[in-house]
């Protein structure tokens, strides 16, 4: 299976999301680069609207994700509870 | 009652799909006049689906968020004199580099994205197209006004719009864009909203970007992540059109595959200067060029194409060779600029010893062998007082317009030549991705813009390369060009730091 | 199809023709094995102009600062025109032996593997 991937800006917003992402997905890879963190999964990975605000404290829409995303690979599918990213194989 | 909040599906077809309307006194196909020229067949428009269902509206309101932050971090960067805090005052090169080379055609992509955003018969895809276009032209904006911060102080900013179409090296993004903006709406779409966005994108705008940040220029990887951000939707845009297209009819298929070799190629050439940014002109280095585009390419565009590949897709053509130009483009490249360094409106050096043991060992099979020698000889002349600037000017490519630089990849210390006969006229190219490009479309290419030939029929000003430099390009002379060893930039920079 | 074109027939105009050129024409040389010039060189020159001016004037320009050039044994040099080998009469004028608007001239000198032995 191919590897998806999600990169974000390493802010304080972001931290949060990797956290969230960390615990609906355990078995991503996360990556620190200098001013981004970068996660990989194989085949599939989800972020959650549900666990990134329990993480943040605070309501957070799907669509915010984009302030702090640098790129990604993968189909992606969103709805108002869930952004996915899959390779079918 | 407080009215219930839409959901994104319900939004996305209430402010897309519903903004259409019906044909009842209008020919449809007068209407939408380039649909049908390139072969493509759609039977059903309403099948094309932005997964992102992003509609006007939020596209406003995430936009202007990412604006603030933006602007509040060119503001920071500036109030701060973040010029000084760069690794390096030869980073700033491939700024410049970046601000001629790469942010016009952030203007052309604009261009493009909003004619093509007419032509659609489909509402999703004119949304879509509408979009892209007001990003490009956000990403054009931005990257001028980060960098403008650049031009207070450093040489090579001043005239990147006047140099756009003139400048010999400038004319391959140029052509790049001309080339895609000149053919079809499909074919437009297939070029840059998937063959460069899906893949190409992210090497310049991710790893350059954070290395970038390595090098202290926060101002550069905020537009460029920023940037970037949109370009993730783009990418999926890209995709979606592409699924799309295959699914619409079996027809598609093999049009679709042309143009994907078509674009990957132009793409990979084209990248051959994001390589010499990644591994020459970055002081700091976080990865090599090989490998983001080992990430980047091979593994991110190999998931693409192993997805792809229920539809008959398969891999780019010449994706084998492209395997093995990894280890050499960026060096063969950089050393081009190094020895027309005269005519560059940046400044170009000779690698550190430290910068070429770091090339050996991220190039453990190719930079001593054949390029460290390169190196070695550029030294020894210039210890002689006998800089190397090459006197003559080089044979072009008439597809990607590069000098043939390139070499055989089973004999690398060999040029490549390839070329073809046509209507009785001899053209040359640097690969056979590019003479496959031009038989294609030989009376596309036959136009070709080479600035090499423009300056030979007296097109550019002259006669000497001094006057097509200075006043046709409006390189300033001395200030723009040559060696960073001397430079202006080099000499106020010593000043600032209060080193002699 | 030479193109894909929305209007039926369309033909480019050939930018490059030797017309445009103001009497000159373009004749490429590169040294193969020889990178400290990244390129083959690109040269406006008279159809009229010998081979001997092409080489030991035109050519020189280019190629001298190589520490190698003035190594040259031209007795022993093999040519390409084209693609094709070639032996260039040297007090013969270019159009006359065959070398023609955007002719490619490659020359290799075995003896000389450039320098460090590394084919720059």
């Amino acid at each position: 299976m191919s590897k998806v991937y999600i990169a974000l800006q390493d802010n304080d917003v972001s931290r949060y999301i990797v956290e969230a992402i960390e615990e609906d997905n355990p078995e991503v890879t996360v990556i620190h680069n200098p001013a981004m963190i970068r996660i990989e999964a194989e085949g599939h990975l989800v972020v959650k609207r549900e666990t990134v605000e329990e993480k943040l404290g605070r309501d957070w829409e799907v669509p915010e994700l984009h302030l702090n995303l640098i790129t990604l690979g993968g189909n992606v599918d969103e709805d108002d509870d869930q952004l996915s990213l899959t390779w079918n194989v | 009652m407080a009215a219930k909040k839409l959901s994104l599906k319900d939004k996305y077809s209430l402010l897309t799909r519903d903004l259409d309307w019906e044909f009842s006194y209008q020919d449809r196909k007068a209407a939408f006049p380039f649909e049908e020229f390139e072969g493509i067949k759609i039977t059903d428009w309403s099948k094309w689906e932005d997964p992102f269902r992003l509609t006007m509206d939020a596209y406003w309101k995430y936009q202007s968020e990412k604006e603030k932050k933006l602007y509040a971090i060119f503001d920071a960067f500036a109030q701060n004199n973040g010029q000084l805090n760069v690794s390096d005052p030869r980073y700033v090169n491939a700024i410049k580099l970046f601000l001629t080379g790469i942010s016009p055609q952030e203007y052309q992509a604009h261009q493009g994205f909003a004619h093509i955003g007419r032509q659609y018969g489909g509402v999703g895809a004119r949304v879509a197209c509408q979009m892209q276009s007001l990003d490009e032209l956000r990403h054009v904006q931005t990257q001028v006004h980060a960098m403008s911060h650049y031009n207070k102080f450093f040489d090579g900013f001043q005239n990147w719009s006047h140099m756009q179409d003139r400048v010999w090296y400038l004319s391959v993004p140029t052509s790049f864009f001309h080339d895609a903006r000149s053919a079809g709406p499909f074919e437009f779409l297939v070029a840059i909203g998937f063959s460069f966005e899906y893949v190409l994108t992210n090497l310049l705008f991710v790893p350059f970007m954070s290395g970038a940040a390595y090098n202290g220029d926060m101002a550069t990887v905020t537009f460029g992540f920023s940037a970037q951000s949109d370009e993730a939707r783009h990418m999926t845009l890209g995709l979606e059109v592409i699924k799309f297209l295959l699914e619409q009819h079996e027809d598609n298929v093999p049009i679709v595959q042309k143009w994907i070799d078509k674009w990957f190629w132009r793409g990979t050439r084209l990248l051959s200067l994001v390589g010499m940014m990644m591994d020459y002109m970055l002081p700091n280095k976080v990865m090599s060029w090989k490998e983001a585009w080992e990430v980047y390419f091979e593994e991110a565009g190999g998931a693409l194409f192993k997805d792809l590949a229920r539809y008959g897709i398969t891999m780019p053509k010449y994706a084998e060779l492209i395997d093995k130009e990894k280890e050499h483009v960026s060096h063969q490249t950089w050393w081009t600029f190094y020895t027309h360094g005269h005519a560059a409106g940046f400044h170009t050096w000779i690698p550190t010893d430290e910068e070429m043991d770091w090339l050996s060992e991220k190039y453990p099979d190719t930079f001593d062998k054949y390029y460290r020698p390169r190196w070695e000889l550029a030294r020894k002349l210039e210890a002689e007082g006998k800089r190397f600037y090459t006197k003559a000017l080089p044979q072009l490519c008439t597809t990607c317009q590069i000098p043939m630089l390139f070499t055989e990849m089973s004999d690398p210390t060999q040029i490549s030549y390839r070329d073809t006969v046509y209507k009785g006229e001899r053209y040359h190219f640097c690969s056979d991705g590019c003479c496959d490009i031009f038989k294609d479309e030989p009376e596309k290419f036959v136009q070709s813009w080479l600035p090499v030939h423009q300056i030979f029929q007296g097109n550019c000003g002259g006669p000497g390369v001094e006057q097509v430099l200075g006043e046709y390009y409006k390189m300033n002379l001395g200030a723009d060009n040559l060696d960073i060893k001397g430079s202006p930039d080099e000499k106020r920079w010593k000043q600032w730091k209060g080193v002699a | 199809m030479p193109v894909h074109a929305y209007t039926p027939n369309y033909t480019g105009v050939v930018r490059d023709r030797v017309e445009n050129f103001h009497g000159n024409q373009i004749v490429y040389a590169g040294w193969d094995h020889h990178l400290m010039f990244c390129a083959a060189f690109a040269f406006p020159v008279p159809p009229t102009m010998t081979f001997r001016q092409l080489r030991d004037e035109v050519m020189a320009e280019g190629f001298e600062p190589h520490p190698e050039w003035p190594q040259i044994d031209w007795a022993h040099t093999t040519w390409l025109l084209n693609g094709e080998s070639f032996v260039p009469q040297l007090d013969v004028a270019l159009i006359d032996q065959g070398i023609d608007h955007k002719s490619l001239l490659r020359f290799q000198t075995p003896d000389l593997k450039g320098f460090q032995d590394a084919g720059v």
